[in-house]
C-alpha cells in the first residue's frame, strides 16, 4: 500500500467505523470503557493460543486493563509456568498491526498489491456468501476449500462441511508432523500426537535428532526437558548445529544434514549385532525381525562415519547408551520433520529403534496418554459429499489420511484444476506464503481463484492475496472450542474472553455462524453462542461449567500411562506386532525397512539453508507482538566462524541470501559463531515479513521460506522436504 | 574462541554504554578550571599581589562565577529528572562524591562572591555603592582577607580533586579506575586556568610567572599521564584493556595528538620559548592548553564509558 | 534479618528469556527496556564447544557502588538486601549507572534510574519475584542466604557455583551453579 492509497484507506476505514457505531453494529467501544470502569485486580482463567500447546492460563485484568497472564497452577501442561510466548501473550492485545475491521480488496487492484477498503462485516460476509454460492452453482461444492490451522478453525470448518465441502487441510501435517504420525503407525500402529507421548521427565537417556527442545518451547516438554537435565539423564543430540540442548547434552552428534537416517540404521546395527537391544519385547511383539537384522547388517558405525561424519566409537557409545539405559530411554520423534522428502522412512527408523529399546508405553520411554472425550453438540447431518478430495487423486499418497489431507495436494489441484477446478479457499489463521513451500506456486494457485478469505488476527503476507479479510478476535476476547488434548492425565480446559476486542473484531465462531447464517446454513449453528454450546457439551462430558469458567481446567480421572502402573502396550498394525519389516510398504511398493540414500550435496559456495524455532516466536504469527518483537525482532543467519572469514563477512554484518534459483531475499544479519557446521546456515522461521501492513515487522530479518523454492515430495504421504534448498552470500547488501 | 551474547538493548547503555554525553566533560572541564582559578587568586591574594595595581585576582573570580554558573548549568541539563535537583540539598551522603560535589558547589559560590567583591570594578561600584562599602570594610581587613585567600586556595582544591574523585570511584569502569585521576584533574585545572588567565591578564610580571606555572603545570601532567597508563598497565586485566584505549586503541589519536601534543607538548614548548624571550608571549599557547584540557575531559569521560567488565557482542541467537 | 538472593542452575536455563518477559509485565517495564536479560557463552572450537546459559539482573550487591555513590540516597539498601531506587529522590544524574559493573540499571523514560527489584511487592506477600515464578525450567531460586536450611542456602552448599565480576568486588548476591 502506498503512503496515498493508505490515507485514502484510513479515510474510508474511519468512515465505515463511524456509519456502523451510528448504525450500534459496533459495541465494541462501550465495553472497553466499561471494562476499564472496573477497579482493582481481577483473574480469570483461559488457555493460551500464542502457539498449538494450548496451555491453561490466568490473566489478570489491573483496573480493567491487561496485566499479564501466568500459567494455572492446575493445567498439566504449563503446570503454572508459560513459556514466554504466553507469558508475552498479551501482546497480541495491544499489537499495533492488528486487523481492526473486515477489509474488501479494492476493486481493480491485483492480488497481493495490498489495496482494501474497510467494510462493514454484513457487507463482507454477504459479499463471501454470494461467491460462494457462486462456486457451488459453477463448480459445485467440491471446488470450495479451506486451509485451517488451530483449534479456532473448528466451526468455520463446520460451516463449510454444511456447505458441502471437504477439501479441508492444515500445513501441521504435510509441513510438519505428518511423516512422525505415518511413521510410527505403520511400525507400531500408534500415533505420536501432540503433545508429543514422550516421558521426558522420568527419562534416563534421549536422543534428539534435530529438535530443538528449548529453542523448540513446547511448554510442558521443556520443562520435563529440564527435569530430565535436572535428574542427570544422557541427552545426545544430533544437529547440525550446536543447539541450545546440544549445550545441555552429554553427547554432542554434529551430524552432516541429509544424513541422518545413516546414523539411525548404524545404531541399529550396533544394537543388533551387540545383542543390546531389547529381546524381550521383540520377541514378545516384533514381526520381521529377522529381515531387519540382515538388512542392517551393513549399516556399521565405520559406513556411517563416511556418511555422517560423526566417529565410529561415538557411534557405538552413543547407541550403547540408548541401550543400557532401556526402556527408560528413547529416540524423540521430532515434531517438524519434513526435512528430504524421505521423511517417513527415516520417521519409521526412529520408530523402529524405539521399538529395539522396547520402550513403548514404558516409564521414561513412551506412555500412554487419556483424553476426554466430548460430546457432540446435536447438528444436522452435513449434505453427502461423495466426491474425492481433490489434494490426494487416485490416492497418489497412499498413506495421506483423508483426515489430514495434503496441502501442498490441494495447490496442485488450484493450479492444475484436476481432477476438478478449486475456485474458492478459506484461509484460517495460517500463513500460506510462509508455511507452504514455494510461494510462486502458491501465488499461481491464488490466481486462478474465485475468491480467497482470509481470517485471521494480523494481516500476514496471505491477507495481502485476499478478496476478504476478517479480523479475527485474539484468543483473550474469545470463546474456543475447550482443548482436551491427550496427555498424561486427562483434563479439559476452557477458553474465555478476557477482555473485550479493542477495534470491530470478531470470534470465530460468531464469524463462522454469521456465514452460516448467509448461506442459508444457520441451522448448523443451533447454539445462541459460544457460551450456551461449551455450557452444553461440558455438561453432558459430566463437567461442571461453572467451574470450567471459575478455575479454567478441570483434571479427568488418573489412568495408568505406562506398563509400570498397568497399562498395556498394544499395537495397531496389520499384524497387530511392533513391524520391523513392514509388509504394508511392501505392498504399496515401497521399502519395507527404511533405506539411506545420499543426500544431494550443496553446489560449491553454497550452502544447505537450515531453519528452526526460536523459544518467544511461533512461525510468522509473532512478530509483531511488542512484547515478543521486543525480545527478538530480527532474525539472524548462523554462518560457521571459518566460512564467515572465507567471504569476508563479519559478524553482526547484513547480507542477503541467495538460492539455487537465484531468489534473493531481503537483509539479514549474520550471526557469525562456532555453534554450527561449515556446510549449513541457519534462520529461525517467519521472519523478513513482506506484508506492508506488518508495519513494525516489514521487512526485518530474513525470510527462510522465501528461499525454500524446491522441496522433495515424500512418495508416501505427501510431506514436503524442505531442507533440500541451497544459499550463497551477497554481500552488497 | 570465546563468545559472549547479551539480549539486553536498554537506551544509553546497550550497545556502546553512553550515559553521560557532552554535559558532564564542559562540567569537569569548568569545574576544573574554576578550581584552578580559585587556587591562583587566593595565592595572589595570599601572597600579597593583591595589592598592586590591576591584579587579575579581582577579575577572575567574577568570570569564575560566570564559568562554574555554565558549568552547573550543563550538569543541570545532563540531569534526567530535572524537578528533583533540589534533592541534592535534603541531604548529605558522605560516601557520593556527588554529594559532596553538590555542597562543594554551594561553599564555592559565596567565597568567590567575597573574592570578587574585595576590589569592585569602579563602574559596578558607582551603580551599588552599598556592595563597594562591604567590599571596602573588608578588604580594609588584613585577616579577612587571608581568610578569604585561604578559603579560595582550599576549596578551589577540593573542587578540583572532587572533578577526579567523581570518577575514579566508579568502578564499573576501568579507564577511570585511577587513584591518581584526582590529580590529573586538579593539576589540569590549574594548567588551564594559568593559560586562561595569562589570556586576560593585564600585568606583565603576572603573565610572566602564570606562564612559568603553567610549564611547571604541564610537565606535571606529562608525568601523571605517564603514571596513569603505567599504572593500568601493570594492574588488571580489564584495566590493561582500558590501558591499550588511550595507546593504540578507539581514542589514541585524539589522545596523543589533541591531548598530550597539542594540549601540553607543543604549548610547553612555545611558552619555554616564550619565557625565554626567545620569541613573544602570545595567545596561542595558553588557548592551546585550554583546548587541550577541555578535550583531555571529553576523552577520559568517552574512554570510561567505553572501558567495562564486559565484553560482548550484542546479536540475537 | 533476611539476606535475599537468587541461585540459578545455568544447566538447567534454556536462555527463553520467559524471565524477561515476566519482568516486563509484571513490573510494567516500558517497551525497549529491560531489568533482566540473558548471557549465552560460548567456548571452544565446533564441535567441541561448551555453552552457559545465564540469565541476569541487578545483583542486589552487599558492597554496591550504586547506593554509594548516590548523592540523594534515592539507591538504597533496603530490606532483606535488596537494593532499590526512590524514584522521587533521584535526580538522574546517572552515577549508579555509570558505576554498576553489571550495567543493571538504566534510565526509565520518566526520568528516574530503574532496575530490578527482586520484585519486592511480591517478596512482601510471600511470593517469589515474577522471573524466578515464571522459569519453565524452574533453573532460578529466590530466598535467604542468611537461613542456612533455605533451598538457596543449600543450593551453594551442595553444587560448583560461580558469581558475576565478583573481581569488581561488589560482593554480588546472584549465584550461578555449574
Amino acid at each position: 500500500m502506498n503512503a496515498v492509497s493508505r490515507r485514502k484507506f484510513l479515510k474510508i476505514s474511519a468512515a465505515t467505523i463511524a456509519s456502523a457505531t451510528a448504525l450500534g453494529t459496533v459495541s465494541c467501544t462501550r465495553d472497553k470503557i466499561k471494562a476499564s470502569a472496573e477497579k482493582g485486580i481481577k483473574t480469570i482463567p483461559t488457555y493460551c493460543n500464542i502457539c498449538f500447546w494450548k496451555c491453561g492460563a490466568i490473566a489478570t485484568l489491573k483496573d480493567g486493563e491487561l496485566w499479564k497472564i501466568e500459567g494455572n497452577p492446575v493445567d498439566p501442561l504449563s503446570r503454572g509456568r508459560l513459556c514466554p510466548r504466553g507469558t508475552g501473550g498479551i501482546g497480541a492485545y495491544s499489537d499495533p498491526d492488528r486487523l481492526k475491521t473486515p477489509l474488501i480488496r479494492k476493486k481493480g487492484s491485483k492480488r497481493g498489491e495490498e489495496e482494501f477498503v474497510s467494510v462493514t462485516w454484513d457487507e463482507a460476509l454477504t459479499y463471501i456468501a454470494d461467491k460462494m454460492n457462486d462456486i457451488k452453482s459453477k463448480y459445485g461444492a467440491q471446488s470450495m476449500a479451506a486451509f485451517s490451522h488451530g483449534t479456532g478453525g473448528k466451526f468455520l470448518k463446520h460451516t463449510l462441511k454444511a456447505y458441502g465441502a471437504k477439501n479441508i487441510v492444515a500445513p501441521s501435517f504435510a509441513q510438519c508432523r505428518g511423516p512422525r504420525e505415518v511413521g510410527f503407525e505403520l511400525t507400531n500402529g500408534n500415533f505420536i500426537g501432540s503433545p508429543e507421548r514422550t516421558d521426558i521427565k522420568d527419562t534416563k537417556c534421549m536422543a534428539l535428532i534435530g529438535s530443538h527442545l528449548g529453542e523448540n518451547m513446547h511448554n510442558s516438554q521443556v520443562q520435563e526437558f529440564s527435569e530430565a537435565i535436572a535428574n542427570d539423564a544422557s541427552i545426545i543430540v544430533v544437529d547440525p548445529r550446536f543447539s541450545v540442548a546440544a549445550g545441555k547434552a552429554k553427547y554432542y552428534l554434529p551430524i552432516k544434514p541429509g544424513t541422518d537416517l545413516a546414523l539411525l540404521l548404524s545404531w541399529m546395527n550396533v544394537m543388533i549385532s551387540e545383542g543390546i537391544y531389547d529381546k524381550k519385547f521383540v520377541e514378545d511383539f516384533g514381526f520381521g525381525f529377522e529381515q531387519l537384522a540382515e538388512e542392517v547388517k551393513k549399516y556399521t558405525p565405520e559406513w556411517a562415519y563416511v556418511e555422517t561424519g560423526i566417529e565410529p566409537d561415538l557411534i557405538r557409545a552413543t547407541a550403547r547408551e540408548l541401550a543400557k539405559n532401556k526402556p527408560a530411554s528413547f529416540i524423540h520423534p521430532g515434531r517438524h520433520v519434513t526435512w528430504y522428502g524421505d521423511d517417513t522412512q527415516r520417521s519409521r527408523a526412529i520408530a523402529i529403534l524405539n521399538s529395539l529399546l522396547g520402550n513403548w508405553n514404558r516409564k521414561g520411554g513412551f506412555y500412554e496418554p487419556s483424553k476426554v472425550s466430548l460430546p457432540k453438540y446435536p447438528t444436522p447431518a452435513y449434505p453427502e459429499m461423495a466426491y474425492e478430495k481433490a489434494d490426494n487423486p487416485g490416492k497418489k499418497w497412499p498413506l495421506l489420511g483423508d483426515a489430514e489431507g495434503s496441502t501442498t495436494g490441494l495447490r496442485d489441484a488450484t493450479i492444475t484444476g484436476k481432477p476438478y477446478p478449486i475456485k474458492g479457499w478459506l484461509v484460517y489463521a495460517t500463513n500460506l506464503i510462509q508455511s507452504l513451500p514455494d510461494e510462486r506456486e502458491t501465488i499461481a494457485a491464488i490466481n486462478n481463484l474465485d475468491l480467497l478469505v482470509v481470517i485471521d488476527v494480523i494481516p500476514n503476507e496471505i491477507a495481502g492475496y485476499a478478496d476478504v479479510v476478517l479480523p479475527e478476535s485474539i484468543y483473550l476476547e474469545r470463546h474456543d472450542e475447550f482443548n482436551n488434548a491427550p496427555f498424561r492425565q486427562s483434563f479439559l480446559s476452557i477458553r474465555q474472553p478476557v477482555i473485550a476486542s479493542p477495534d470491530d473484531q470478531k470470534p470465530n465462531w460468531w464469524i463462522a455462524k454469521k456465514l452460516a447464517e448467509k448461506l442459508g446454513l444457520g441451522h448448523y449453528h443451533p447454539w445462541k453462542n459460544l457460551d450456551d454450546y461449551l455450557r452444553y457439551t461440558s455438561e453432558k462430558a459430566g463437567f461442571s461449567y461453572e467451574r470450567l469458567k471459575k478455575e479454567g481446567v478441570i483434571l479427568g480421572p488418573k489412568k495408568p500411562i505406562n506398563v509400570e502402573e498397568g497399562a498395556t502396550q498394544d499395537f495397531w498394525t496389520k499384524s497387530g506386532k511392533v513391524e520391523f519389516y513392514s509388509t504394508h510398504l511392501e505392498e504399496l511398493g515401497f521399502d519395507p525397512i527404511p533405506k539411506y540414500t545420499k543426500p544431494e550435496q550443496p553446489p560449491s559456495g553454497y550452502f544447505r539453508l537450515l531453519f528452526g524455532r526460536a523459544p518467544m516466536h511461533t512461525f510468522s504469527m509473532t512478530q509483531t507482538n511488542p512484547l515478543l518483537s521486543e525480545l527478538m525482532d530480527e532474525n539472524v543467519v548462523w554462518v560457521n566462524n571459518d566460512v564467515a572469514r572465507q567471504y569476508g563477512i563479519e559478524n553482526g554484518q547484513y547480507i542477503k541470501l541467495k538460492n539455487q534459483d537465484g531468489i534473493i531475499g531481503s537483509k539479514v544479519k549474520v550471526y557469525a559463531t562456532e555453534r554450527i557446521r561449515t556446510d549449513c546456515v541457519f534462520m529461525v522461521h517467519g521472519f523478513g515479513h513482506r506484508s506492508k501492513a506488518l508495519k513494525s515487522a516489514y521487512l526485518k530479518g530474513g525470510s527462510d521460506s522465501l528461499m525454500v523454492t524446491k522441496y522433495k515430495v515424500d512418495p508416501i504421504m505427501s510431506g514436503t522436504g524442505m531442507n533440500v534448498n541451497f544459499v550463497t552470500f551477497e554481500t552488497e547488501a | 574462541m570465546h563468545e559472549l551474547i547479551i539480549t539486553r538493548s536498554n537506551h544509553l547503555i546497550d550497545p556502546i554504554f553512553t550515559p553521560w554525553g557532552w554535559e558532564i566533560p564542559i562540567y569537569l572541564f569548568l569545574g576544573g578550571l574554576v578550581a584552578g582559578m580559585m587556587i591562583i587568586s587566593g595565592y595572589f591574594i595570599l601572597s600579597g599581589r593583591h595589592q598592586k595595581k590591576d591584579c587579575s585576582c579581582f577579575v577572575v573570580p567574577t568570570v569564575a562565577l560566570a564559568l562554574i554558573s555554565i558549568g552547573m548549568t550543563a550538569l543541570f541539563l545532563d540531569l534526567e529528572h530535572k524537578l528533583y535537583v533540589w534533592r541534592l540539598y535534603t541531604t548529605f551522603q558522605w560516601t557520593s562524591p556527588m554529594s559532596w560535589g553538590a555542597w562543594i558547589l554551594l561553599l564555592v559560590y559565596p567565597i568567590l562572591t567575597l573574592n570578587a567583591i574585595l576590589k569592585i570594578p569602579e563602574n559596578i561600584a558607582k551603580k551599588l555603592p552599598w556592595l563597594k562599602n562591604i567590599g571596602e570594610k573588608l578588604s580594609g581587613r588584613k585577616f579577612a582577607v587571608k581568610v578569604i585567600g585561604a578559603m579560595s586556595m582550599i576549596s578551589g582544591g577540593i573542587l578540583g580533586m572532587y572533578t577526579g574523585v567523581l570518577l575514579s570511584t566508579l568502578v564499573a569502569r576501568p579507564a577511570w579506575n585511577s587513584s591518581m585521576l584526582w590529580i590529573l584533574f586538579l593539576v589540569s585545572g590549574l594548567s588551564a586556568a594559568a593559560a586562561f588567565i595569562h589570556l586576560f591578564a593585564k600585568r606583565e610580571d603576572e603573565r610572566r610567572l602564570l606562564a612559568k606555572a603553567d610549564n611547571g603545570f604541564l610537565i606535571a601532567e606529562l608525568m601523571i599521564v605517564a603514571l596513569i597508563i603505567i599504572g593500568f598497565l601493570t594492574s588488571s586485566e580489564v584495566q590493561n584493556a582500558a590501558a591499550m584505549l588511550f595507546i593504540n586503541g578507539p581514542y589514541a589519536a585524539v589522545f596523543w595528538v589533541f591531548v598530550v601534543g597539542l594540549g601540553m607538548v607543543v604549548p610547553l614548548f612555545i611558552q619555554l620559548f616564550a619565557v625565554n624571550d626567545k620569541i613573544q608571549h602570545t595567545p596561542i599557547a595558553p588557548i592551546m592548553v585550554m583546548v587541550g584540557g577541555l578535550i583531555l575531559r571529553f576523552v577520559i569521560v568517552s574512554a570510561g564509558q567505553y572501558s567495562g567488565w564486559f565484553t560482548g557482542t550484542f546479536t540475537t541467537p | 534479618m533476611a539476606r535475599y538472593g537468587m541461585v540459578i542452575d545455568t544447566k538447567k536455563c534454556v536462555g527463553c528469556q520467559d524471565c524477561v518477559v515476566a519482568c516486563k509485565t509484571e513490573n510494567q517495564v516500558p517497551h525497549g527496556y529491560s531489568r533482566d536479560w540473558l548471557a549465552y557463552e560460548t567456548i571452544g572450537k565446533f564441535p567441541k564447544l561448551n555453552m552457559e546459559i545465564r540469565t541476569e539482573r541487578c545483583n542486589h550487591c552487599d558492597n554496591p557502588p550504586c547506593v554509594y555513590c548516590c548523592p540523594t540516597g534515592a539507591s538504597h539498601i533496603s530490606d532483606g538486601g535488596i537494593v532499590l531506587v526512590e524514584h522521587d529522590k533521584c535526580i538522574g544524574c546517572k552515577a549508579c549507572v555509570a558505576s554498576c559493573p553489571y550495567d543493571a540499571r538504566f534510565v526509565h523514560p520518566e526520568g528516574y534510574v530503574s532496575k530490578c527489584t527482586f520484585c519486592e511487592h511480591r517478596v512482601k506477600e510471600g511470593k517469589d519475584p515474577a522471573c524466578v515464578s515464571v522459569c519453565p525450567t524452574h533453573c532460578m531460586y529466590f530466598g535467604d542466604f542468611d537461613d542456612p536450611e533455605s533451598e538457596v542456602s543449600k543450593l551453594l552448599q551442595e553444587r560448583k557455583y560461580h558469581a558475576i565480576i565478583p573481581e569488581a568486588g561488589t560482593k554480588p548476591h546472584i549465584y550461578y551453579l555449574t
